[in-house]
């Protein structure tokens, strides 16, 4: 057997197709066969100095994939079965790793340090495997540089595979004693240096004890600005790392190494080699966004969360700061804009200045202005580009009075450069500053408009203009215009850009019909700012608007024609469907949403209705969503007029409930059919035995993203709220899944921040489903059927009280459920109301709360209860 | 170690537009949601807070010198009744939550000191509902005409709540097209206080010095889309029909300071229109024309085959046979369209005797009521003997009667 996989791995490798495919396939039959085994096989291939280094290291890679996949019940799949494997082939696979972390073969030796950390991963959350970590431990000490250098590194992908909390304390001192040395100078086997210094970037997150100690915190941050001065380049950039990654961590615990680490950042960007000076840059964009993070905290509402206190680190270090970040921006590279994937130190310092504006706000301004004033006018374009640039990315951040007079000034400047300047890099440049404006300075909420009635026109004809040239700078400029019209939101019953209505739309379709609007995104930006523009125009283009139904329609109709297409017109046809679907969508939300256009909009609902079908008919996961997400739209906007095409559109809905791969497509779907409940009502109920079927399913997989479990328990108090006492039937299946849910949601402890979140919005789902049953049931001659559950509900609503970390959405629903449940069950729910602790500390609190929306919701059920126990 | 991947996003929107559209739409679903819910439980929050004053009788007093009309309040029992419904049904309940002035066939006593008078502008009458951040007017067949942010109380989601968290407020107003503005003509709730039970005089008082304090007659702003304007309500007849008003005038309407704001149809409201403070004197079709001089009225079938008015209790009209009925494929509840023939109306003591009435055919699906006796009959009289302004100028120059109100 042994001979055979060495074989097999190599023939996978193979450049002959078929000859990979049959070890493919052999190899897939052999783990399915005799998985013990197989895996035995690949650990002794991994070991085997004696085989190949091409097989070994695939024998590694593919022990590796049958550990631990990307989906999560996949991953589950493979951890439960890792843990059921015999204990010796176990043992014995792992001692086969753990030697070839000693072998001569570097892939190999690197290989296995991978597989390692994976199995910790299981284990060590077990508690098995216990001996692991003291002997790497061990390992570092006596051997040779390379087994050294290995050992590191398999403690480096430890500590990413495994949670902090299945580590003891003393291994992690442990392990950060070996990590720091492994770092110093004193090492003098660079290979060692290096996989130490990666080490600890992993290492890092298992230091917090470690940090919050004077003395090892000062020696940590010691050797990692010494690593950061290293002779080796792979050194520095890995020593950067780790400082971008304590700067996010471990930011309160930074000011007594700020001197240095300005110094070391400061010279890296000017001086150091491009790979090392991005990290140094990316160094200050990380503390920018700590900065903006505690300071957005502090401005806003919850000063007592934050216990962070701002530093104030960008602030001193401004004067010096700002002018290294400018003299990155002179490094930008020829085409960088038509490069998708491009990422240089131009654009690192351009979106570091961006970060520090936000950082600082007006403070910036004085510091960049005569940049800017010395660079714009200049022969060369890479200095008219940086001086664009530095002024688009401070945009963010100062107040509109102090950037208001200098935007007055430059806004014709920017109008002529974007028709005139003769390089595509200034004209891209410009037209994305033009956005910023837009985006951040003009819009009901400013008090001295930028855009007045005079310059309006201009400003449309030189985008618009603009929109014909290269294709980066043709979309920049559907972007700045998205901008301009998002400005015009709120504007009230007439727009500044009523009279450009036309044109603007026309100008958008005619970018979607360029044979180069596949570049750049382009076709992308111009529905995107159609689409915007659609959603902010007034009543007096409603007629507009309509007509652009047909146009679209029409469009959609003709990517429904192509026939056989390869697979690669295929894709593009799902994207074109998927553009329009959703110009489609925000159509329909616009003419829906007020009855003089919703009529006018009426006669075309059966063609689109057709259309969506035909869409459908095609299969493409983006476009379902967006279909989907038009259908919601359509089925609001028709009301119970929707009933006519549920016997056609029934097959998708359920399609999209089953959709388990694409979660957001099955997310989609639960939300439109709470749209056709609200639109349909009773008339929803002869699919209803279907639609709750492949809810119950949903809810039981594990296969299914979580985040869709939330609203699938608000749909199904939709359902009850539309089908009223008939949701009867359904009770005896809803109601224990609700009940369960309602168990496992009750309690958070030792949950962090996302948890919490999650919890809090699986229980407003829950409560969303128990309020609407309960509505749905009142003044019915049926609520004898929902008195068994109210105790629970009871219960339910008051250890979520004593949980004391509900937010202020659960509050208002939770309080709600009380109110529905002493409305619709009145006296016969009233003495177990009134011994629930929910119906007085809990309604107390409600009832003193700030948050408008929870007292209204809490006087009212103050009232149904008075009424409850009076009755 | 996987190399980490720094890159941040470059000259580019930080949201994709499908995002926006997804989060647009699922704010619209939960705030759909949350107003199904809402529905539903404001509906019962209005049971309890008429029940909580069912013991105050003072309505009967005010009512006295029109008997008919003080009988049993049918209000509770329709609330009651709304409570249970949804959709397309708290739709029509809504609807019939306008007082809906009938027309002056005869000119009621004390017209100068009972009565205030006041141009109606032409446009289309309906409910502002402003709670919960949110201001929708709804037009007498229920529909929703406008939803948009307002300064009244609750009217808008603002950063600072303008008026107790949980209350709303209900204006009867006409919303005219021209300047895009809302006349108020009467006030139902306000800030959670209900003035169904005040006298009109009070509730007149209180609206005009409410949109004043909260801004809501102002001009329209970022909250505040649309104006709200109250209609001058006591400068006296003469005024009324001849001055100039900021909006287009549809006739007069008559309002009895004493009485209470009454949903349905009321004798203590009326209308009243001629061709000079008018352009819709003689009943108008969906286009604005008058079709034709011989007058049309819809009435609704009846079980038994009578044809009735909206009023409460209905005035009989004609009958249909049954074997008609069938022959057309009518049904009970049916509104139907008839002309009046030559042979007119015919009263007997102020009192219809009989109508002479031919079947057209049956009204659309979108009518929601039957025409009312008052409208039949004024809309008979333009064309036959009308009550001109000059009758209406001799009532309201006469000196009070002795009738003592005790309101």
């Amino acid at each position: 057997m042994a001979m055979e996989v060495t074989q097999l791995l190599l023939n996978a490798q193979s450049i002959d197709g078929s000859v990979r495919k049959q070890a493919e396939d052999s190899l897939k039959q052999f783990q399915e066969h005799n998985l013990p085994a197989f895996l035995f096989s690949l650990s002794g291939e991994l070991a085997n100095e004696d085989k190949p280094a091409d097989s070994r290291k695939l024998a590694g890679l593919i022990l590796k994939n049958a550990l631990d996949a990307k989906e999560q019940h996949r991953k589950f799949e493979l951890v439960q079965r890792w843990l059921m494997l015999d204990a010796t082939v176990k043992s014995q696979i792992k001692a086969g790793l753990l030697k070839t972390l000693s072998s001569p073969v570097p892939d190999a030796r690197s290989t296995a340090a991978q597989v390692i950390a994976k199995v910790a991963g299981i284990e060590l959350p077990q508690k098995q495997w216990s001996e692991l970590i003291g002997s790497l431990l061990s390992n570092v000490h006596q051997l040779p540089p390379h087994v050294k250098q290995s050992t590191l590194e398999t403690l480096g992908y430890l500590c990413e595979e495994v949670s902090p909390d299945a580590v003891e304390q003393d291994h992690v001192n442990k392990i950060l004693t070996v990590v720091v040395q492994g770092m110093s100078s004193s090492e003098g086997n660079n290979d060692v240096r290096l996989a130490a210094i990666r080490a600890l970037y992993n290492a890092l997150g298992f230091a917090q004890a470690n940090f919050s100690n004077d003395m090892e915190r000062d020696y940590i941050m010691r050797v990692v600005c010494e690593a950061a001065l290293s002779k080796e380049e792979k050194n520095r950039q890995a020593a950067f790392e780790c400082l971008v990654s304590i700067a996010s961590m471990y930011y309160e615990k930074l000011t007594p190494y700020m001197n240095d680490i300005f110094t070391i950042t400061a010279k890296a960007v000017r001086e150091d080699v491009e790979s090392v000076a991005l990290q140094a840059i990316e160094f200050w964009s990380s503390i920018c966004d700590e900065e903006i993070d505690i300071l957005e905290e502090y401005g806003g509402d919850f000063t007592g969360d934050s216990d962070v206190q701002c530093s104030y680190f960008v602030k001193q270090a401004l004067n010096v700061l700002v002018p290294i970040l400018l003299e990155t921006l002179l490094k930008q590279e020829e085409d960088q804009d038509q490069d998708e994937g491009a990422w240089n130190i131009a654009m690192a310092g351009g979106t570091c200045l961006g970060l520090v504006a936000r950082a600082v706000g007006d403070d910036i301004v004085p510091l960049v202005m005569p940049f800017i004033e010395e660079n714009i006018t200049k022969p060369d374009w890479r200095q008219r580009e940086a001086a664009t640039y530095a002024f688009g990315s401070i945009l963010e951040g100062p107040s509109p009075d102090k950037l208001t007079p200098i935007v007055n000034v430059a806004l014709n400047f920017m109008l002529s450069a974007l028709t005139k300047d003769p390089n595509t890099h200034v004209k891209d440049t410009t037209a994305w500053t033009l956005g910023r404006i837009f985006e951040f300075l003009h819009g009901s909420t400013m008090d001295a408009p930028i855009i007045t009635p005079e310059n309006c026109q201009q400003i449309v004809t030189v985008l618009l203009q603009s929109m014909t040239d290269v294709p980066n700078v043709a979309g920049k400029a559907c972007g700045a215009l998205y901008f301009l019209a998002q400005g015009y939101e709120d504007v009230g019953p007439s727009s500044p850009l009523t009279p450009y209505f036309q044109e603007i739309v026309q100008a958008l379709l005619t970018v979607t019909h360029r044979e180069d609007a596949g570049e750049c995104r382009l076709r992308t930006a111009a529905y995107e700012t159609l689409n915007e523009v659609v959603r902010c125009s007034t009543d007096e283009t409603a007629t507009l608007v309509l007509q652009l139904v047909p146009v679209i329609m029409l469009e959609l109709h003709n990517t429904l024609e192509g026939q056989k297409l390869s697979s690669d017109e295929r894709e593009k046809q799902g994207e074109l469907q998927g553009l329009l679907c959703g110009c489609l969508q925000v159509i329909i939300q616009k003419l829906g949403a007020s009855e003089q256009t919703k009529y006018g909009f009426m006669q075309f609902a059966d063609q689109i209705m057709g259309l969506f079908l035909r869409v459908f008919a095609c299969k493409s996961a983006t476009v379902h969503e967006e279909a989907m997400l038009a259908i919601g739209s359509l089925a609001y906007a028709c009301g119970p007029e929707f009933a006519k095409y549920m016997p056609e559109f029934y097959k998708y809905l359920e399609m999209g409930l089953q959709n388990f791969e694409e979660y957001q497509v099955c997310s989609v779907t639960v939300g439109v059919v709470g749209d056709i409940c609200r639109a349909l009502e009773n008339k929803v109920l002869p699919y209803c035995d279907g639609i709750m079927t492949q809810l119950l399913k949903d809810l039981s997989s594990n296969q299914l993203h979580r985040s869709v479990k939330p609203p699938i328990f608000s749909c199904l108090g939709d359902i009850a709220l539309a089908t009223g006492q008939d949701f009867e039937k359904y009770l005896m299946y809803a109601m224990p899944m609700l009940q369960s849910a309602a168990e496992l949601s009750a309690h958070t402890a030792g949950a962090d921040d996302e948890m919490i979140d999650y919890t809090n919005s699986l229980r407003n789902g829950i409560l969303e489903a128990y309020s609407g049953i309960l509505q749905g049931f009142k003044n019915s001659t049926k609520i004898q059927l929902l008195i068994p559950y109210a105790p629970h509900i009871l219960q339910f609503l008051d250890s979520i009280y004593m949980e004391k970390d509900m937010d202020d959405l659960v509050m208002r629903t939770a309080i709600g459920v009380l109110g529905d449940l002493a409305d619709t069950l009145g006296s016969n729910a009233g003495t177990m109301i009134q011994n629930s602790l929910s119906s007085r500390d809990f309604l107390n609190e409600c009832l003193s709360s700030e948050d408008g929306s929870i007292k209204e919701s809490a006087e009212w059920t103050k009232l149904a209860i008075t009424r409850a126990i009076s009755a | 170690m996987a190399p980490p991947d720094f890159r941040r996003p470059f000259k580019r929107a930080a949201v994709s537009d499908q995002q926006r559209r997804r989060e647009l739409t699922l704010q619209r679903q939960a705030q759909s949601r949350h107003d199904a819910q809402q529905r539903v439980r404001n509906l019962a929050s209005t049971i309890i807070s008429l029940q909580s004053q069912e013991p105050d009788d003072a309505a009967d007093v005010v009512l006295e010198p029109y008997p008919e009309e003080s009988e049993a309040p049918p209000k509770e029992l329709d609330i009651r009744r709304a409570s249970r419904m949804r959709g397309e049904q708290v739709r029509n309940w809504f609807a019939r939550q306008l007082m809906l002035p009938e027309w002056m066939i005869d000119i009621p006593d004390n017209l100068s000191q009972d009565w205030y008078v006041f141009a109606r502008p032409a446009g289309k009458r309906c409910f502002v509902v402003a709670s919960n951040g949110t201001t929708v007017s709804r037009q007498r067949n229920g529909s929703i005409l406008h939803c948009f942010p307002s300064a009244l109380p609750n009217g808008a989601k603002t950063r600072e709540p303008s008026g107790p968290a949980h209350s709303y407020s209900i204006l009867d107003c006409i919303f005219h097209e021209g300047d895009q503005t809302y006349y108020v003509i009467d006030m139902v709730c306000w800030g959670g206080c209900s003035y169904y039970d005040c006298p009109a005089d009070f509730r007149f008082y209180w609206l005009n010095s409410k949109l004043e304090e909260t801004g809501a007659s102002g001009p329209p702003s970022y909250y505040h889309k649309y104006r709200f304007s109250a209609v001058t309500h006591e400068k006296g007849l003469p005024a009324a029909y001849t001055d100039a008003t900021p909006y287009v005038k549809d006739g007069l309407l008559f309002y009895n300071k004493h009485a209470h704001y009454q949903s349905g149809n009321t004798p203590l409201a009326l209308v009243w229109k001629d061709a000079k403070c008018s352009q819709y004197v003689l009943d108008t079709d969906s286009t604005g024309e008058v079709p034709d001089q011989q007058q049309k009225v819809v009435l609704e079938l009846q079980e038994d085959g009578n044809l009735i008015t909206s009023d409460d209790p209905p005035i009989i009209f004609g009958r249909l046979n049954s074997e008609f009925i069938q022959q057309l494929g009518l049904h009970s509840g049916n509104f139907v369209r008839c002309a009046i023939n030559d042979g007119g109306l015919s009263f007997v003591e102020g009192k219809l005797e009989k109508a002479d009435l031919k079947y057209i055919g049956k009204c659309s699906r979108g009518r929601a009521f039957a025409d009312s006796y008052s409208k039949v009959v004024f809309q008979y009289m333009a064309r036959h003997s009308p009550l001109t302004y000059d009758d209406l100028l001799v009532a309201a120059n006469k000196p009070p009667s002795d009738v003592e109100m005790a309101g």
